[in-house]
Protein backbone atom coordinates (compact mmCIF):
# COMPACT_ATOMS: atom_id res chain seq x y z
CA UNK A 1 0.00 0.00 0.00
CA UNK A 2 1.36 3.48 -0.81
CA UNK A 3 0.73 5.80 1.83
CA UNK A 4 2.82 9.05 2.36
CA UNK A 5 2.87 12.15 5.39
CA UNK A 6 4.73 15.29 4.56
CA UNK A 7 6.07 16.84 8.31
CA UNK A 8 2.96 18.52 9.79
CA UNK A 9 2.83 22.21 9.36
CA UNK A 10 0.35 24.15 10.69
CA UNK A 11 -0.55 26.57 8.47
CA UNK A 12 -0.11 24.62 5.21
CA UNK A 13 -3.76 23.25 3.87
CA UNK A 14 -4.22 19.44 3.59
CA UNK A 15 -5.12 17.94 -0.07
CA UNK A 16 -6.11 14.41 0.74
CA UNK A 17 -5.22 12.29 -2.64
CA UNK A 18 -6.99 8.72 -3.62
CA UNK A 19 -6.07 6.68 -6.58
CA UNK A 20 -5.66 3.02 -6.74
CA UNK A 21 -2.71 3.37 -9.53
CA UNK A 22 0.20 4.18 -7.33
CA UNK A 23 2.28 5.96 -10.58
CA UNK A 24 -1.11 8.25 -11.12
CA UNK A 25 -0.77 9.14 -7.05
CA UNK A 26 2.91 10.24 -7.91
CA UNK A 27 1.90 12.28 -10.35
CA UNK A 28 -1.20 14.42 -8.14
CA UNK A 29 1.32 14.33 -5.39
CA UNK A 30 4.26 16.51 -7.97
CA UNK A 31 1.75 18.43 -9.64
CA UNK A 32 -0.56 19.57 -6.75
CA UNK A 33 2.88 20.75 -4.11
CA UNK A 34 3.42 23.27 -7.08
CA UNK A 35 0.14 24.96 -6.13
CA UNK A 36 0.75 28.72 -5.14
CA UNK A 37 -0.77 27.55 -1.31
CA UNK A 38 1.49 25.02 -1.24
CA UNK A 39 -0.48 22.59 0.11
CA UNK A 40 0.53 19.41 1.93
CA UNK A 41 0.39 16.30 -0.29
CA UNK A 42 -1.55 13.08 1.27
CA UNK A 43 -2.16 9.82 -0.72
CA UNK A 44 -3.78 6.72 -0.54
CA UNK A 45 -4.64 3.62 -2.97
CA UNK A 46 -7.72 2.67 -0.79
CA UNK A 47 -11.08 4.46 -0.27
CA UNK A 48 -11.20 2.82 3.29
CA UNK A 49 -8.03 3.73 4.22
CA UNK A 50 -8.74 6.97 2.80
CA UNK A 51 -11.78 7.48 5.83
CA UNK A 52 -9.95 6.26 8.37
CA UNK A 53 -7.26 9.35 7.57
CA UNK A 54 -10.01 11.60 6.89
CA UNK A 55 -11.37 10.82 10.89
CA UNK A 56 -8.02 12.09 11.90
CA UNK A 57 -9.16 15.71 10.54
CA UNK A 58 -7.45 18.55 9.20
CA UNK A 59 -7.85 17.75 5.41
CA UNK A 60 -9.30 20.86 3.07
CA UNK A 61 -10.05 18.92 -0.15
CA UNK A 62 -10.59 15.13 -1.26
CA UNK A 63 -9.33 14.51 -4.75
CA UNK A 64 -10.63 11.04 -5.49
CA UNK A 65 -10.97 8.38 -8.06
CA UNK A 66 -14.14 7.19 -8.96
CA UNK A 67 -13.38 3.94 -10.53
CA UNK A 68 -11.52 1.97 -7.74
CA UNK A 69 -11.12 -1.70 -6.35
CA UNK A 70 -13.28 -3.01 -3.20
CA UNK A 71 -14.83 0.63 -2.41
CA UNK A 72 -14.75 2.78 -5.07
CA UNK A 73 -15.41 6.36 -5.79
CA UNK A 74 -19.10 7.12 -5.33
CA UNK A 75 -18.67 5.22 -1.90
CA UNK A 76 -16.32 7.18 -0.58
CA UNK A 77 -17.67 10.26 -1.75
CA UNK A 78 -20.91 10.04 -0.25
CA UNK A 79 -19.39 8.79 3.19
CA UNK A 80 -17.37 11.56 2.90
CA UNK A 81 -20.51 14.17 2.26
CA UNK A 82 -22.15 13.15 5.09
CA UNK A 83 -19.56 13.00 7.36
CA UNK A 84 -17.19 15.92 6.59
CA UNK A 85 -19.67 18.47 4.95
CA UNK A 86 -16.71 20.44 5.35
CA UNK A 87 -14.46 18.34 3.41
CA UNK A 88 -14.59 19.61 -0.26
CA UNK A 89 -14.66 17.27 -2.73
CA UNK A 90 -13.31 16.64 -6.20
CA UNK A 91 -14.45 13.58 -8.27
CA UNK A 92 -11.98 12.61 -10.90
CA UNK A 93 -12.53 10.02 -13.79
CA UNK A 94 -10.90 8.76 -17.62
CA UNK A 95 -14.55 7.22 -18.30
CA UNK A 96 -16.85 10.00 -20.01
CA UNK A 97 -20.20 8.84 -18.97
CA UNK A 98 -22.90 11.73 -18.15
CA UNK A 99 -24.73 9.18 -15.91
CA UNK A 100 -21.66 9.27 -13.69
CA UNK A 101 -21.42 13.26 -13.81
CA UNK A 102 -25.15 13.16 -12.58
CA UNK A 103 -25.06 11.04 -10.03
CA UNK A 104 -21.61 12.41 -8.94
CA UNK A 105 -23.26 15.85 -8.78
CA UNK A 106 -26.10 14.36 -7.15
CA UNK A 107 -24.52 13.43 -4.03
CA UNK A 108 -23.02 16.57 -3.62
CA UNK A 109 -19.38 16.56 -4.75
CA UNK A 110 -18.09 19.83 -5.74
CA UNK A 111 -16.31 19.52 -8.66
CA UNK A 112 -16.42 16.90 -11.21
CA UNK A 113 -13.14 16.32 -13.46
CA UNK A 114 -12.16 13.98 -16.53
CA UNK A 115 -8.37 13.14 -15.54
CA UNK A 116 -6.70 15.85 -17.42
CA UNK A 117 -5.15 14.74 -20.45
CA UNK A 118 -3.22 17.45 -21.81
CA UNK A 119 -1.77 21.02 -20.45
CA UNK A 120 -4.09 22.74 -20.80
CA UNK A 121 -6.59 20.82 -19.12
CA UNK A 122 -4.04 20.28 -16.79
CA UNK A 123 -3.72 23.67 -15.98
CA UNK A 124 -7.57 24.48 -15.29
CA UNK A 125 -7.46 21.34 -12.68
CA UNK A 126 -4.82 22.75 -11.17
CA UNK A 127 -6.63 26.29 -11.01
CA UNK A 128 -9.60 24.18 -9.67
CA UNK A 129 -7.78 22.71 -6.60
CA UNK A 130 -6.36 26.31 -5.59
CA UNK A 131 -9.70 27.57 -5.81
CA UNK A 132 -11.12 24.57 -3.87
CA UNK A 133 -8.34 25.76 -1.00
CA UNK A 134 -9.19 29.20 -0.96
CA UNK A 135 -10.71 29.86 2.65
CA UNK A 136 -13.45 32.09 1.42
CA UNK A 137 -14.48 30.25 -1.62
CA UNK A 138 -18.07 29.76 -1.88
CA UNK A 139 -18.23 27.63 -4.44
CA UNK A 140 -16.51 26.88 -7.67
CA UNK A 141 -15.74 29.91 -9.65
CA UNK A 142 -13.82 30.51 -13.17
CA UNK A 143 -13.31 28.35 -16.36
CA UNK A 144 -13.80 24.60 -16.10
CA UNK A 145 -14.86 21.41 -17.69
CA UNK A 146 -18.50 21.88 -16.70
CA UNK A 147 -21.78 22.17 -18.96
CA UNK A 148 -23.91 24.83 -18.27
CA UNK A 149 -26.43 23.06 -16.85
CA UNK A 150 -24.22 22.01 -13.88
CA UNK A 151 -22.99 25.27 -13.44
CA UNK A 152 -27.15 26.60 -13.24
CA UNK A 153 -27.80 24.00 -11.61
CA UNK A 154 -25.06 24.76 -8.85
CA UNK A 155 -26.12 27.52 -8.02
CA UNK A 156 -29.84 27.29 -8.09
CA UNK A 157 -29.49 24.65 -5.63
CA UNK A 158 -26.78 26.72 -3.40
CA UNK A 159 -29.77 29.57 -2.92
CA UNK A 160 -27.20 31.08 -4.89
CA UNK A 161 -27.67 35.01 -6.03
CA UNK A 162 -25.38 35.99 -9.31
CA UNK A 163 -24.59 36.93 -12.46
CA UNK A 164 -23.04 34.47 -14.81
CA UNK A 165 -21.11 35.86 -17.51
CA UNK A 166 -20.66 33.38 -20.11
CA UNK A 167 -18.52 33.75 -23.37
CA UNK A 168 -18.83 32.01 -26.89
CA UNK A 169 -16.05 33.02 -28.90
CA UNK A 170 -16.95 36.22 -29.74
CA UNK A 171 -20.17 36.10 -28.28
CA UNK A 172 -21.07 37.16 -24.40
CA UNK A 173 -24.29 36.20 -22.19
CA UNK A 174 -25.47 36.96 -19.22
CA UNK A 175 -27.94 34.95 -16.63
CA UNK A 176 -29.04 36.68 -13.60
CA UNK A 177 -29.89 34.53 -11.34
CA UNK A 178 -31.54 35.65 -7.62
CA UNK A 179 -32.06 33.60 -4.64
CA UNK A 180 -31.61 29.96 -6.52
CA UNK A 181 -33.98 31.34 -9.29
CA UNK A 182 -33.23 32.02 -13.08
CA UNK A 183 -34.49 35.65 -13.22
CA UNK A 184 -33.44 36.82 -16.60
CA UNK A 185 -31.05 36.59 -19.63
CA UNK A 186 -29.63 38.42 -22.22
CA UNK A 187 -27.40 37.97 -25.47
CA UNK A 188 -26.97 39.01 -28.77
CA UNK A 189 -30.28 41.42 -28.50
CA UNK A 190 -32.84 38.72 -27.13
CA UNK A 191 -34.20 38.76 -23.30
CA UNK A 192 -35.63 36.32 -21.10
CA UNK A 193 -36.30 32.78 -22.03
CA UNK A 194 -35.65 33.12 -25.58
CA UNK A 195 -31.94 34.63 -24.93
CA UNK A 196 -31.32 31.83 -21.99
CA UNK A 197 -32.05 28.96 -24.60
CA UNK A 198 -30.06 30.34 -26.91
CA UNK A 199 -27.27 30.84 -23.65
CA UNK A 200 -27.93 27.41 -23.46
CA UNK A 201 -27.21 25.90 -27.09
CA UNK A 202 -23.33 27.13 -26.48
CA UNK A 203 -21.55 23.42 -26.28
CA UNK A 204 -18.43 25.18 -24.91
CA UNK A 205 -17.04 28.43 -23.27
CA UNK A 206 -15.60 30.21 -20.17
CA UNK A 207 -18.09 30.73 -17.31
CA UNK A 208 -17.52 33.39 -15.01
CA UNK A 209 -19.24 34.36 -11.94
CA UNK A 210 -20.15 38.50 -10.98
CA UNK A 211 -21.60 39.84 -7.82
CA UNK A 212 -25.49 39.45 -7.87
CA UNK A 213 -27.92 42.28 -9.33
CA UNK A 214 -30.68 42.16 -6.71
CA UNK A 215 -32.76 44.98 -8.86
CA UNK A 216 -32.91 43.21 -12.06
CA UNK A 217 -35.95 42.98 -13.38
CA UNK A 218 -37.76 39.77 -13.57
CA UNK A 219 -38.52 38.13 -17.05
CA UNK A 220 -38.33 34.43 -16.52
CA UNK A 221 -40.78 33.33 -13.83
CA UNK A 222 -40.28 29.21 -14.04
CA UNK A 223 -38.67 27.57 -11.49
CA UNK A 224 -35.04 26.63 -12.57
CA UNK A 225 -35.64 22.73 -13.21
CA UNK A 226 -38.72 23.03 -15.45
CA UNK A 227 -36.67 25.83 -17.24
CA UNK A 228 -33.24 23.81 -17.50
CA UNK A 229 -35.63 20.62 -18.74
CA UNK A 230 -37.79 22.49 -20.86
CA UNK A 231 -34.01 23.90 -22.70
CA UNK A 232 -32.70 20.77 -23.05
CA UNK A 233 -35.74 19.73 -24.41
CA UNK A 234 -36.03 22.10 -26.59
CA UNK A 235 -32.72 21.99 -27.86
CA UNK A 236 -32.84 18.07 -28.77
CA UNK A 237 -35.67 19.12 -30.98
CA UNK A 238 -33.45 21.37 -32.59
CA UNK A 239 -30.76 19.20 -32.62
CA UNK A 240 -32.79 16.27 -33.84
CA UNK A 241 -34.75 18.19 -35.92
CA UNK A 242 -33.32 17.27 -39.24
CA UNK A 243 -33.91 12.82 -38.84
CA UNK A 244 -37.28 13.22 -37.08
CA UNK A 245 -38.79 16.44 -37.59
CA UNK A 246 -42.49 14.91 -37.06
CA UNK A 247 -41.84 13.72 -33.61
CA UNK A 248 -43.97 14.41 -31.16
CA UNK A 249 -42.79 15.33 -27.59
CA UNK A 250 -44.81 12.30 -25.46
CA UNK A 251 -47.57 12.45 -23.24
CA UNK A 252 -45.20 11.83 -20.58
CA UNK A 253 -42.37 14.31 -21.00
CA UNK A 254 -45.56 17.15 -21.44
CA UNK A 255 -46.41 16.20 -18.04
CA UNK A 256 -42.81 18.13 -17.02
CA UNK A 257 -43.06 20.82 -19.53
CA UNK A 258 -46.36 22.20 -17.57
CA UNK A 259 -45.90 25.57 -16.38
CA UNK A 260 -44.78 25.37 -12.60
CA UNK A 261 -44.47 21.79 -12.48
CA UNK A 262 -41.35 21.26 -9.94
CA UNK A 263 -41.69 17.41 -9.99
CA UNK A 264 -44.21 14.49 -11.72
CA UNK A 265 -44.31 11.36 -10.23
CA UNK A 266 -47.06 8.41 -11.63
CA UNK A 267 -47.58 5.09 -9.75
CA UNK A 268 -49.37 1.97 -11.31
CA UNK A 269 -51.55 1.65 -8.24
CA UNK A 270 -51.87 -2.68 -8.95
CA UNK A 271 -48.07 -3.24 -9.67
CA UNK A 272 -46.96 -0.16 -7.64
CA UNK A 273 -44.25 0.44 -10.23
CA UNK A 274 -43.22 3.60 -11.02
CA UNK A 275 -44.48 5.15 -14.66
CA UNK A 276 -42.95 7.99 -14.60
CA UNK A 277 -40.66 10.24 -12.67
CA UNK A 278 -39.52 13.80 -13.53
CA UNK A 279 -37.83 16.07 -11.92
CA UNK A 280 -36.85 14.57 -8.59
CA UNK A 281 -34.01 13.57 -6.81
CA UNK A 282 -35.33 10.44 -4.71
CA UNK A 283 -37.95 9.20 -7.54
CA UNK A 284 -38.11 6.01 -5.33
CA UNK A 285 -38.27 7.62 -2.04
CA UNK A 286 -41.37 9.86 -2.79
CA UNK A 287 -43.37 7.18 -4.56
CA UNK A 288 -42.75 4.95 -1.59
CA UNK A 289 -44.34 7.58 0.55
CA UNK A 290 -46.90 8.21 -1.92
CA UNK A 291 -47.87 4.31 -2.23
CA UNK A 292 -48.09 4.19 1.74
CA UNK A 293 -50.03 7.29 2.83
CA UNK A 294 -52.51 6.78 -0.04
CA UNK A 295 -53.17 3.80 1.29
CA UNK A 296 -53.20 4.61 4.55
CA UNK A 297 -55.10 7.68 4.58
CA UNK A 298 -57.76 5.36 2.22
CA UNK A 299 -57.87 2.85 4.90
CA UNK A 300 -58.51 5.41 7.68
CA UNK A 301 -61.46 6.71 5.08
CA UNK A 302 -62.76 3.55 5.05
CA UNK A 303 -62.88 3.30 9.04
CA UNK A 304 -64.17 6.76 9.16
CA UNK A 305 -66.86 6.13 6.78
CA UNK A 306 -65.65 9.69 5.06
CA UNK A 307 -65.90 8.44 1.11
CA UNK A 308 -63.12 8.06 -0.76
CA UNK A 309 -59.87 9.99 -0.14
CA UNK A 310 -60.23 13.24 -1.80
CA UNK A 311 -56.18 14.01 -2.17
CA UNK A 312 -53.22 14.45 0.23
CA UNK A 313 -51.57 18.30 0.41
CA UNK A 314 -48.47 18.43 1.36
CA UNK A 315 -46.81 22.45 1.79
CA UNK A 316 -43.08 22.08 2.56
CA UNK A 317 -40.13 24.73 3.10
CA UNK A 318 -39.65 24.83 -0.48
CA UNK A 319 -41.83 23.49 -2.22
CA UNK A 320 -45.68 21.61 -2.01
CA UNK A 321 -46.89 18.70 -3.09
CA UNK A 322 -50.27 16.91 -4.03
CA UNK A 323 -50.48 13.19 -3.50
CA UNK A 324 -54.01 11.29 -5.40
CA UNK A 325 -55.18 8.84 -7.17
CA UNK A 326 -56.97 8.50 -10.41
CA UNK A 327 -58.41 5.24 -12.78
CA UNK A 328 -55.44 2.99 -11.40
CA UNK A 329 -52.68 5.55 -10.93
CA UNK A 330 -51.85 7.22 -7.94
CA UNK A 331 -49.74 10.94 -8.53
CA UNK A 332 -47.84 13.21 -6.42
CA UNK A 333 -47.21 16.15 -8.41
CA UNK A 334 -44.64 18.85 -6.86
CA UNK A 335 -44.68 22.64 -7.86
CA UNK A 336 -43.10 26.04 -6.02
CA UNK A 337 -44.51 27.61 -3.17
CA UNK A 338 -44.77 30.51 -4.87
CA UNK A 339 -47.84 29.72 -6.81
CA UNK A 340 -51.12 29.81 -5.18
CA UNK A 341 -53.79 27.32 -4.17
CA UNK A 342 -55.94 27.50 -7.38
CA UNK A 343 -53.16 27.54 -9.85
CA UNK A 344 -51.69 24.53 -8.42
CA UNK A 345 -55.54 22.72 -8.08
CA UNK A 346 -55.28 23.05 -12.23
CA UNK A 347 -52.18 22.23 -12.66
CA UNK A 348 -52.57 19.23 -10.62
CA UNK A 349 -55.78 18.92 -13.27
CA UNK A 350 -54.16 19.28 -16.07
CA UNK A 351 -51.50 16.75 -15.12
CA UNK A 352 -53.82 14.25 -14.63
CA UNK A 353 -56.38 14.85 -17.89
CA UNK A 354 -52.79 14.77 -19.66
CA UNK A 355 -51.78 11.38 -18.24
CA UNK A 356 -55.55 10.51 -19.42
CA UNK A 357 -54.65 11.16 -22.57
CA UNK B 1 -95.37 -7.38 6.21
CA UNK B 2 -92.13 -9.45 5.76
CA UNK B 3 -91.55 -6.51 3.01
CA UNK B 4 -91.69 -3.62 5.39
CA UNK B 5 -89.31 -5.71 8.09
CA UNK B 6 -86.89 -5.06 5.63
CA UNK B 7 -86.53 -1.63 5.81
CA UNK B 8 -86.43 -1.96 9.45
CA UNK B 9 -83.19 -3.63 9.18
CA UNK B 10 -80.54 -2.06 11.56
CA UNK B 11 -78.75 0.93 9.48
CA UNK B 12 -74.96 -0.17 10.58
CA UNK B 13 -73.97 2.30 13.51
CA UNK B 14 -71.87 5.59 11.66
CA UNK B 15 -69.10 6.92 13.73
CA UNK B 16 -70.32 10.64 14.38
CA UNK B 17 -66.89 13.03 13.46
CA UNK B 18 -66.47 15.89 15.25
CA UNK B 19 -64.24 19.00 14.41
CA UNK B 20 -61.50 19.61 16.75
CA UNK B 21 -57.59 19.41 17.35
CA UNK B 22 -55.16 17.71 19.22
CA UNK B 23 -51.75 17.34 19.57
CA UNK B 24 -49.12 14.32 19.00
CA UNK B 25 -45.48 14.37 20.76
CA UNK B 26 -42.56 12.77 18.37
CA UNK B 27 -43.54 9.34 20.44
CA UNK B 28 -46.68 9.45 18.83
CA UNK B 29 -48.60 10.09 22.28
CA UNK B 30 -51.51 12.12 22.61
CA UNK B 31 -50.65 15.65 24.89
CA UNK B 32 -53.89 17.70 24.61
CA UNK B 33 -57.09 17.06 22.95
CA UNK B 34 -60.29 19.48 22.26
CA UNK B 35 -62.27 16.68 20.41
CA UNK B 36 -65.30 15.48 22.74
CA UNK B 37 -64.65 12.25 24.88
CA UNK B 38 -67.56 10.44 22.86
CA UNK B 39 -64.54 10.53 19.81
CA UNK B 40 -63.10 7.37 20.20
CA UNK B 41 -59.26 7.61 21.88
CA UNK B 42 -57.80 4.61 19.01
CA UNK B 43 -58.88 6.61 16.48
CA UNK B 44 -56.94 9.68 17.51
CA UNK B 45 -54.21 7.73 18.24
CA UNK B 46 -54.28 6.41 14.56
CA UNK B 47 -54.61 9.59 13.30
CA UNK B 48 -51.90 11.38 15.52
CA UNK B 49 -49.17 8.53 14.66
CA UNK B 50 -50.25 8.62 10.83
CA UNK B 51 -49.04 12.26 10.58
CA UNK B 52 -46.00 12.13 12.52
CA UNK B 53 -44.83 9.33 10.08
CA UNK B 54 -45.48 10.97 7.56
CA UNK B 55 -43.99 14.17 8.25
CA UNK B 56 -40.84 11.75 9.39
CA UNK B 57 -40.92 9.69 6.11
CA UNK B 58 -41.71 12.52 3.77
CA UNK B 59 -38.00 14.15 5.41
CA UNK B 60 -36.12 11.12 4.75
CA UNK B 61 -37.44 10.83 1.21
CA UNK B 62 -36.13 14.17 0.57
CA UNK B 63 -39.37 16.04 0.59
CA UNK B 64 -39.57 17.93 3.96
CA UNK B 65 -43.13 18.70 4.75
CA UNK B 66 -44.05 21.47 7.29
CA UNK B 67 -47.88 20.80 6.50
CA UNK B 68 -50.08 18.03 6.04
CA UNK B 69 -54.23 18.39 4.29
CA UNK B 70 -55.65 15.13 4.03
CA UNK B 71 -59.20 15.66 2.15
CA UNK B 72 -62.36 13.42 2.06
CA UNK B 73 -65.49 14.60 0.61
CA UNK B 74 -66.87 15.10 4.31
CA UNK B 75 -64.25 15.68 6.44
CA UNK B 76 -60.40 17.45 6.33
CA UNK B 77 -57.37 16.95 8.43
CA UNK B 78 -54.87 19.09 8.83
CA UNK B 79 -51.81 18.47 10.66
CA UNK B 80 -48.53 21.10 11.28
CA UNK B 81 -45.14 19.62 12.24
CA UNK B 82 -44.23 20.80 15.42
CA UNK B 83 -40.62 19.57 16.17
CA UNK B 84 -41.07 16.16 15.43
CA UNK B 85 -44.75 15.52 16.85
CA UNK B 86 -48.15 17.90 15.21
CA UNK B 87 -50.94 19.13 15.75
CA UNK B 88 -53.91 18.23 14.20
CA UNK B 89 -57.21 19.82 13.22
CA UNK B 90 -60.20 17.73 12.16
CA UNK B 91 -62.92 19.32 10.63
CA UNK B 92 -65.97 18.60 9.03
CA UNK B 93 -66.63 19.45 5.37
CA UNK B 94 -69.69 21.62 4.85
CA UNK B 95 -71.54 20.94 1.31
CA UNK B 96 -71.08 23.59 -0.44
CA UNK B 97 -74.41 24.61 -2.45
CA UNK B 98 -72.57 24.45 -5.90
CA UNK B 99 -72.35 20.43 -4.89
CA UNK B 100 -76.13 20.33 -4.31
CA UNK B 101 -78.40 18.79 -7.16
CA UNK B 102 -80.16 22.32 -8.29
CA UNK B 103 -83.71 22.25 -8.11
CA UNK B 104 -85.79 21.95 -10.93
CA UNK B 105 -87.61 24.94 -12.43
Amino acid sequence: MMETTDPVTLTRQRILVVDDDPAILETYKGLLEQLPSKPEIHTTVSGQRALAMLEGGGYKVLVCDLKMPKMDGLQVLSIVRRKYPMVRTLAVTGVVDEQFRSRVYSIGVDLYWHKPTNEQEMKQFLECCESLLSPDDGGFRGVQSKSLMDIIQLECMSQSSSVLRINNGTATGKIWIQDGEVVDAETEGLLGEKAFLKIFSWETGSFETQHAEPGRQRTIFKPYNSLLLESAQALDEIRGGESSKEQEPSDASRLAQINGVEFVLAIETKSGKTAFARGLENPEGVAAWTRRYIQKFEELGERLHTGHLGQIDGLGPQRQLTATRRNGTQFCIGWKNSMDREEAREVVKKVISLWAC
Amino acid sequence: MGLLNSFCRKSPKLLKLYSGSFTVDRGKRVLVRTLPSKFPKDIVETIGSLVVDAFKEANEAQVPLRQLEISYPSFKITARELQGGAIVFLSQNNFSPAHTTPKSV
